[in-house]
């Protein structure tokens, strides 16, 4: 049997919160990061593509971290009780 | 006479979307936005065939690139549910990622609902329900041949645009890559041949290619679909069809303005009338109006010659950019022309651009400019 998926936290930047009706944190499930990402879709339709792109990886501005580390991979794990954060990367005018 | 049509302005620009609306009067416009504010707007389309649909390409600094779709006129916006997106690249096979939807172009007025968007990297997308769901046109974005038309990107990547679907023929498609060239499709887009025969490519070691051009902007002309006209890197042509070889027409501008720029706009009716925007394209290319003065320049005989208009423009010290979006005519007799510049102006000019004024400063760098009926 697999085993049940995890419940995490995910904290949302300002720049997505239009797919989150205003939310800044939600909860997901999953067991890796590409796992939370298709829950957060299914509640917040849209929001994967404007951070990971076609070809499953995420986008140049978008930083990803689970905990304090940060995920480079949709495969890092998530463990129930985890914090996700989007976080937005941008410099210049 | 009336100084313009009625209807709207759509000016999109890096920092988000804005609407000038002809007052009631019809000699003034007002503002209203910004809509999307912080979001880059790269093209705002109405559907000639249900004028109440706008489409408009979109990202914002952070996020990935998406369509925006409004069935009232833009008063309200939705996302695409399927924004364009290349296909999953399968083994050793290049991941192309859609950075921008640059372009948008709405379908055959046979095929209501149908549009095509272009992107950078160069993709080429069909949507037939309204830009709701976009699927990747197969037959360029993996044509063998397409990596190498596109062999000499710029940093920011090669940007496909300037989509035209013949009135006459929906399945007869022109695109142009910048960098890479014109290309035609006779079969919906299932194969592509190149159309460059002619066209400079001063900046490749082998001028004489046949793909790997910079066209800037290429428009059919409404009324005699077989006419094309190119604003190029490498100047002004022209091409009456089944030609395969452009007509430099450039080549009659003055030569101390030359026969560079980004946009071209032709007359909605009258397919001998087209206008200009030079800009300048020496040394290293600072692409400002040439000598501070800004200016359009009117062919009226297909590109045999060529007339500047410049009353009500500033005199000089302005160093406006106009880019390939940002210029365009409403439907009229003698249109009404606008265009925005990079400084955040947006000028008009009655009766062909006989006569300019400025109707809003003080915008974001403006990336287009279109008019809805």
């Amino acid at each position: 049997m697999r085993p049940e998926a995890l419940t995490c936290t995910v904290r949302i930047a300002s720049p997505l919160r239009s797919y989150t009706a205003g939310a800044a944190v939600l909860t997901a499930r999953g067991r890796t990061l590409a796992e939370v990402l298709t829950d957060l879709e299914r509640s917040c339709p849209g929001i994967r593509f404007r951070m990971i792109d076609e070809q499953d990886r995420i986008r140049p501005h978008m930083r990803l971290f689970v905990n304090s580390g940060e995920a480079r991979e949709l495969s890092a794990p998530v463990r129930s009780g985890d914090t996700v954060h989007v976080i937005c990367a941008l410099s210049g005018g | 006479m009336l100084a313009h049509m009625a209807g709207t302005l759509w000016i999109g620009t890096r920092k988000g979307l804005f609407a000038l609306r002809a007052a009631r009067a019809r000699r003034g416009w007002k503002l209203a936005g910004p809509q999307f504010l912080g979001h880059v707007i790269h093209h705002v389309v109405q559907d000639p065939r249900e004028p109440r649909c706008l489409l408009m390409a979109a990202k914002t600094g952070h996020l990935g690139p998406t369509v925006f779709r409004s069935g009232d006129r833009g008063r309200t916006w939705k996302e695409a549910t399927q924004p364009p997106a290349f296909r999953k690249a399968a083994g050793d096979e290049e991941a192309r990622a859609v950075q921008r939807v640059f372009w948008l172009t709405p379908g055959h007025r046979s095929e209501p609902g149908s549009w095509y968007a272009g992107s950078s990297p160069a993709g080429l997308f069909r949507s037939a329900d309204g830009g709701e769901h976009w699927q990747p046109v197969a037959g360029f974005n993996d044509h063998p041949q397409r990596t190498r038309w596109v062999a000499f990107p710029t940093p920011d990547g090669e940007f496909l645009h300037s989509i035209q679907v013949d009135p006459g023929d929906a399945a007869h498609l022109y695109i142009a890559i910048s960098i890479g060239g014109v290309f035609e499709s006779a079969d919906a887009g299932s194969s592509w041949t190149p159309l460059n025969e002619g066209v400079a490519a001063d900046f490749l070691p082998d001028p004489n290619v046949p793909y790997g051009h910079d066209p800037h902007c290429l428009v059919q002309h409404p009324a005699m679909p077989e006419r094309l006209y190119q604003q190029n890197h490498c100047g002004i042509y022209r091409l009456d069809r089944p030609g395969r070889r452009w007509q430099r027409i450039g080549a009659g501008m003055p030569k101390k303005v030359g026969d560079v720029g980004f946009p071209i706009v032709v007359h909605p009716h009258n397919p001998d009338t087209a206008w200009v925007m030079p800009m300048d394209g020496r040394t290293v290319w600072p692409r400002t109006s040439i000598d501070g003065r800004p200016a359009l320049y009117v062919t009226r005989d297909a590109g045999a010659s060529w007339q500047r208009l410049d009353r009500g423009l500033p005199r000089n010290q302005a160093w406006f950019t106009v880019l390939r979006q940002a210029m365009c005519g409403d439907g009229g007799e003698r249109p009404a022309l606008y265009f925005g510049t990079t400084g955040g102006e947006v000028w008009v000019g009655a009766n062909g651009g006989q006569s300019w004024r400025c109707i809003v400063r003080h915008l974001p760098e403006i990336y287009s400019v279109s008019h809805a009926a």
